[in-house]
């Protein structure tokens, strides 16, 4: 019950294994190291070049050395044999160490843009982007892509080398021999590619099952009071094990048994090939076309060749992940943010507080209908007003207008008589306080959060503002007073608690405009007595847009604009409305007939 | 990596495959040892003896082995990821379950995330190592184990020579293998921490921007994102020193094999064959030891993840059913406090004072004061989220300490001002306090909660899904769902916060006339914000400071002149002198108002 009846497809998997768009797109993150990568090969290929003399030395010690009783051949041979070890043990140092510089930071650098370019999104991106999505892509999908710079993507060129090498060896010692035991490969084909896509299939099996089991874990967890208020965890416990948590065992298990096939098979064609080139080889040897050596060297080549066709082999599933990873990475990389800075922006002077409304319409990216409708209004300098309205008459998109978090798509908003979309977003907002109705602390002490507000504030400055709004005496009760930390797992606070703290904050930033959006429903009535005279001082001399249901925090203000479908339709003051029995008249006889009527 | 040890009880219930995946891989090894024999065997006699039927034969050996190869190495490797995938199945089942019955106390101290991440990356740190992890572990130590009896065999007098870069090998690793686990540890907090980041600001957006934050937050998350780059290379770099390291040793081995031995070979006291022997034993040695670090670094992840995980299992739930505990019969519905205290774990201050408090079957009691008065703290240890840390809550007459815990709290019916819904169908959403209901229960409790006429219009109506991908409801529509979820669970208490947030005024009307019929002949508490409902309340509670301060019929407690006066003076006489106003401009609409009002303001 806690978790949807079906599997949630996921939209985060993988259009198709290799997109030469996404693979550009990878190597273009990779630019940068270009030299480091490259000195990364040639210490690779040295490494190997060392590896390869051991043998040699070896057999030149016992040939030369023993064979012709030489003690000194013997000690030449095993001080170069120590020096071939040395460079070795240098090259693959150098290598893992150059590598996983070049892996880290490519993750650090793609981290950094991410981060900053999620600071250039526009509201609309968040509301169809979840949090957890965009973790998925900063942690997860980067991560695998680090994994695939640092071990994976030389190991690959590596292989390939190999491959190349081994056949050109092959062939230059006997053409029919190769293509004799090359025989094996239209088989090792057709078994890659059957491999090839129902590994493709399992893994985004594999994936979807994990996310079903992380969505619902998580659910369980962020409501596990609610779990236990209403005793079920036993319920829980059981669709989480029998569906689930056991559909993940099942889809992961048969990945299990695809990946566990592979291999031996793998191996058995090596059998095969290897039985052909012996049996056949070993006929040729004998009508004495090629000698024993080449026969040996042959059925040594076999083993070696199949080596790196496993190890890509065993790549695969991690180039499938860095390929949806970097997919999905370019894809918020590319997501164009709605408001920007014109390249002719100026600094918004210090404002006096007018806002404009000029026949504005707003209507949301992936919705035609308009939210906002021609609305027209002028609120001078200092002037409070309450917006009222039903929820969804377009209330908040207005004041979202005013901090120009979306742009009108049609009309204009003039502050001071300067069109907000000609000045820098910063100088306009730092000018500006915004109270909203979920009061969100960020992790750090109560006092961090204050400062939120003005960075340079003092200490002294902060409990000023505390004590303006009525929270210095709670938060002098709390552990650590203004020490105490707020994050998930700090102390326990109210949401009332919570909203006082924002609204320190604000005032701290001592706005020439004010914005609070539904900022007092949260707070109980006492609370919000506090607050409404803590206001009313905040108010005085700033221009003030308030969206309240309250009829306490309605009253008070200099005027009383009602929304309705997008439009304005009335405005006056309290009792002009109440007069005119129109919409707001109605609203608030229906609010309190309650009241009324127990 | 002693925290490998946990592993074991895991394990025990599949040890029979884990034992015939052992067995397989010994075959598996037998069957690659023959074929080198094989293929010497068909140049030495094969070639020389001009013999097309040896080869023949030869060949069919090969592929025979080649069959074997295969089908032991499919059983061996699939019999190991059952079990790694069995056990984290399990050992995730385990997880789900524990968390659910910790304690309020444990969650208000935990993060949501890391529990989250224990789940999903420890126990996958943990699947990866066991299974296959294991099983090489098992066939490395076995390797080395073998190859140093045969070399001792062969030639006791060079191995020890041999041997000898082998001692620092084990030591390098050892160590190597207790200092990973540690700087794994380092970088998975520096990752959560990075997380952590991310998602309080993604979360907060909107304070960021209404702020003009952007670069302080950068700022912010580059020192994070830094550590955890210093985090990742110091990982790596241990990585690269003891790599190609212990390749190294063992080459070390063979160049002393051929110097030692060979001046033995020089003198006559060992033939060269016996030396090439000798050294390709050693060179068995390569493979295992390139593999050990990467083994013990596997493995050093996975002890990150059993002890982390372990963390969890070993906290016992602080709250839970007694051993004797008793089976609570249909409540009457008899609430008692007697001197009780509380304070939240690590507080200081105590959040409840010496509550002394009857409440009768069917009252209702509504809790009033300021934020963080302890209003909701008293709620809460009713149905005993939260334990007295002094005196006692009684239900009936009975400690609720010693009562079986769903009984108690099946019979207690809860709506929290934030209603939380569950990715479900509107259907499951309600019956989630009673999975029994039938869909006829179901509508008939949305019915009463008015929730019902929003439900039908929806697409699929009681099958709507609800959640991230489904509907998404608006506060006043989650909140009458809660409400109706506990009208279906029939419970003879009720806890009620009455604050109904961010709601327009038709709504807030629908959810009051909800309520009012949620708590018809119940005992009900609730934490009230609206003048309607402390008027209606049998019994009211001023809080203030975590005590009761004053209690009383709302004219009682006017005319007593104490704080409800002065709450009464601030605002609820605001929110009745609005009423007034409003019932003189609404009379003919609400009939009766006026008088109802006059009976109201009587005392004042």
């Amino acid at each position: 019950m806690t978790q949807a009846a079906t599997i949630p497809h996921s939209d985060d998997l993988p259009a198709k294994g290799y997109d030469p768009h996404v693979a550009r797109g990878m190597l273009a993150f990779m630019r940068p190291y270009r030299r480091p990568i490259l000195i990364s090969l040639v210490l690779m290929l040295a490494g190997s070049a060392a590896s390869v003399a051991g043998p040699y030395l070896v057999k030149v010690a016992l040939d030369s050395g023993l064979a012709a009783g030489s003690k000194q051949v013997l000690a030449r041979t095993a001080v170069l044999y120590l020096v071939a070890a040395l460079v070795q043990w240098a090259a693959i140092y150098l290598r893992v160490r150059l590598m996983a510089r070049v892996g880290t930071s490519i993750i650090y650098d793609l981290r950094a843009r991410l981060f900053g370019h999620l600071q250039e999104l526009s509201l609309n991106f968040y509301s169809r982007y979840s949090v957890g999505r965009v973790i998925t892509r900063v942690i997860n999908d980067v991560g695998v892509l680090r994994e695939f710079i640092t071990w994976a993507l030389l190991a690959v060129v590596r292989d390939l080398f190999t491959l190349v090498g081994i056949v050109a060896a092959m062939l230059a010692m006997n053409v029919r021999l190769t293509l004799l035991a090359f025989l094996v490969l239209p088989l090792m084909g057709l078994v890659t590619v059957i491999f090839r896509l129902q590994s493709q299939r399992n893994y985004r099996a594999v994936r979807e099952a994990i996310s079903w089991v992380n969505s619902v874990l998580a659910e369980n967890i962020n409501a596990v009071r609610v779990v236990q208020a209403f005793s079920r965890q036993k319920h829980n416990y059981e669709r989480f094990r029998d569906e689930v948590n056991r559909n993940n065992l099942v889809t992961n298990l048969r990945a299990a048994r695809l990946s566990s096939m592979f291999f031996p098979s793998i191996d058995l064609l090596a059998s095969l090939a290897m039985a052909l080139v012996v049996w056949l080889g070993g006929a040729a040897v004998l009508g004495e076309r090629i000698t024993p050596g080449v026969l040996v060297a042959f059925v040594l080549y076999i083993e070696r060749f199949f080596e790196p066709i496993r190890d890509l082999s065993r790549r695969y599933d991690a180039f499938q992940a860095t390929m949806a990873g970097g997919e999905r990475i370019l894809a918020l990389l590319q997501a164009e943010p709605e408001v920007i800075d014109p390249p002719q922006a100026v600094e918004m002077p210090p404002l006096r507080g007018q806002v404009d409304f000029d026949g504005v319409w707003y209507h949301y990216p992936d919705d035609e209908r308009p939210v906002l409708e021609d609305v027209s209004l002028r609120v001078s300098a200092g002037e409070t007003v309450a917006l009222v309205g039903r929820t969804g008459a377009g209330k908040s998109t207005l004041v979202r207008l005013v901090a120009r978090m979306h742009d009108p798509t049609a009309g204009r908003i003039l502050i001071d008589g300067v069109d907000i979309r000609s000045v820098r977003q910063q100088s306009l907002r730092s000018q500006m306080g915004i109270v909203l109705q979920d009061p969100f602390l960020f992790a750090g002490s109560v006092r961090e959060n204050i400062r939120f507000g003005r960075l340079g504030a003092s200490d002294g400055e902060i409990e000023a503002a505390a004590q303006a709004v009525g929270a210095h005496e709670f938060i002098l009760r709390l552990r650590a007073g203004y020490d105490s930390p707020v994050e998930e797992g700090g102390v326990i606070l109210s949401v009332g608690q919570r909203q006082l703290i924002s609204f320190a904050r604000a005032l701290l930033a001592d706005p020439r405009i004010l914005i609070l959006d539904e900022a007092t429903s949260s707070v109980d009535t006492q609370t919000e007595q506090l607050i409404q005279r803590a206001l009313a001082r905040l108010l005085r001399g700033r221009t003030a847009f308030v969206i309240a249901h309250r009829l306490s925090t309605v009253v008070h203000a200099d005027r009383i604009v009602v929304l309705e479908g997008g439009r304005i339709i009335e405005q006056g003051a309290h009792a002009e409305l109440l007069a005119r029995r129109g919409l707001y008249h109605r609203l608030y006889t229906s609010g309190f007939e309650d009241a009324l009527t127990p | 990596m002693r925290s490998l040890r946990r592993l074991l009880p895991f394990l025990i219930p599949y040890r029979r495959v884990v034992l015939a995946s052992l067995l397989a891989l010994l075959a598996l090894t037998a069957v690659d040892l023959v074929l080198p024999l094989i293929l010497r065997q068909v140049i030495d006699r094969g070639l020389a003896g001009s013999s097309t039927r040896f080869l023949l034969l030869s060949a069919g050996a090969i592929l025979g082995l080649g069959v074997a190869h295969a089908l032991l190495a499919f059983g061996q490797r699939y019999a190991s990821e059952w079990v790694s995938h069995r056990v984290s199945f399990d050992l995730r089942n385990r997880l789900f379950d524990h968390i659910q019955h910790l304690s309020f106390t444990f969650h208000d101290h935990t993060q949501s995330g890391q529990l989250i991440s224990r789940c999903i990356e420890d126990v996958r740190s943990i699947q990866s190592f066991t299974g296959q992890g294991v099983i090489e572990l098992v066939q490395v130590i076995l390797l080395l184990v073998g190859v140093v009896t045969i070399l001792f065999v062969e030639d006791p007098g060079l191995a020890p020579i041999a041997l000898a870069p082998m001692v620092p090998l084990v030591w390098i690793t050892t160590r190597f293998g207790r200092r990973v686990s540690g700087l794994f540890l380092a970088v998975d907090n520096a990752l959560g921490e990075l997380s952590a980041r991310l998602q309080e600001n993604v979360s907060g957006v909107q304070v960021v921007r209404a702020f003009a934050r952007e670069a302080h937050e950068i700022e912010r998350f580059d020192r994070t994102n830094r550590s955890l780059y210093t985090a990742r290379l110091t990982v790596l770099g241990a990585w690269a020193r003891i790599m190609p390291t212990s390749n190294l040793l063992v080459i070390l081995g063979t160049i002393l094999v051929l110097w030692f031995g060979g001046q033995r070979v020089l003198q006559g006291e060992m033939t060269v064959g016996e030396l090439v022997a000798f050294n390709s034993y050693l060179l068995l040695l390569a493979n295992p030891a390139t593999q050990l670090p990467w083994l013990v670094d596997v493995a050093g992840e996975a002890a990150a993840g059993l002890q982390r995980t372990a963390e969890i299992l070993d906290r016992l739930p602080e709250i839970r059913s007694p051993e004797d505990a008793i089976e609570l019969p249909r409540l009457r519905g008899l609430v008692e406090f007697r001197n009780a205290s509380f304070h939240y774990q690590g507080e200081k201050a105590h959040a409840l004072r010496d509550i002394d408090l009857v409440v009768e079957p069917n009252q209702v009691v509504a809790l009033i004061g300021p934020t963080g008065s302890g209003k909701s703290s008293l709620v809460h240890l009713i149905p005993r989220f939260y334990d007295v840390t002094q005196g006692a809550v009684l239900v009936d007459g009975l400690d609720v300490r010693r009562l079986e815990l769903t009984s108690l709290r099946r019979q207690i019916g809860i709506v929290l001002q934030t209603s939380l819904l569950f990715s479900a169908s509107m259907h499951d959403n309600i019956a989630f306090g009673s999975p029994g209901a039938t869909l006829e229960e179901v509508q008939a409790a949305a019915r009463v909660a008015q929730a019902d006429d929003f439900i039908r219009a929806m697409p699929q109506g009681y099958d709507t899904q609800v959640g991230e991908r489904g509907v998404t409801l608006s506060g006043g529509q989650r909140q009458r769902v809660a409400i109706a979820r506990a009208l279906l669970m029939n419970p003879r208490i009720l806890i009620l916060d009455d604050s109904t947030a961010s709601v327009d005024m038709e709504t807030e009307r629908l959810i009051q006339r909800a309520l009012a019929s949620l708590m018809e002949g119940r005992t009900t508490f609730v934490i009230a914000q609206r003048l309607s409902t402390v008027r209606r309340a049998d019994l009211i509670l001023v809080m203030d400071d975590g005590r009761i301060v004053e209690r009383g019929t709302h004219a009682a407690l006017l005319h007593q002149g104490g704080l409800y006066r002065q709450i009464y003076d601030l605002q609820l006489r605001d929110q009745e002198r609005l009423t007034d106003e409003l019932a003189g401009l609404a009379s003919q609409e609400v009939p009766g108002g006026r008088e109802r009002a006059d009976e109201f303001d009587q005392p004042g």
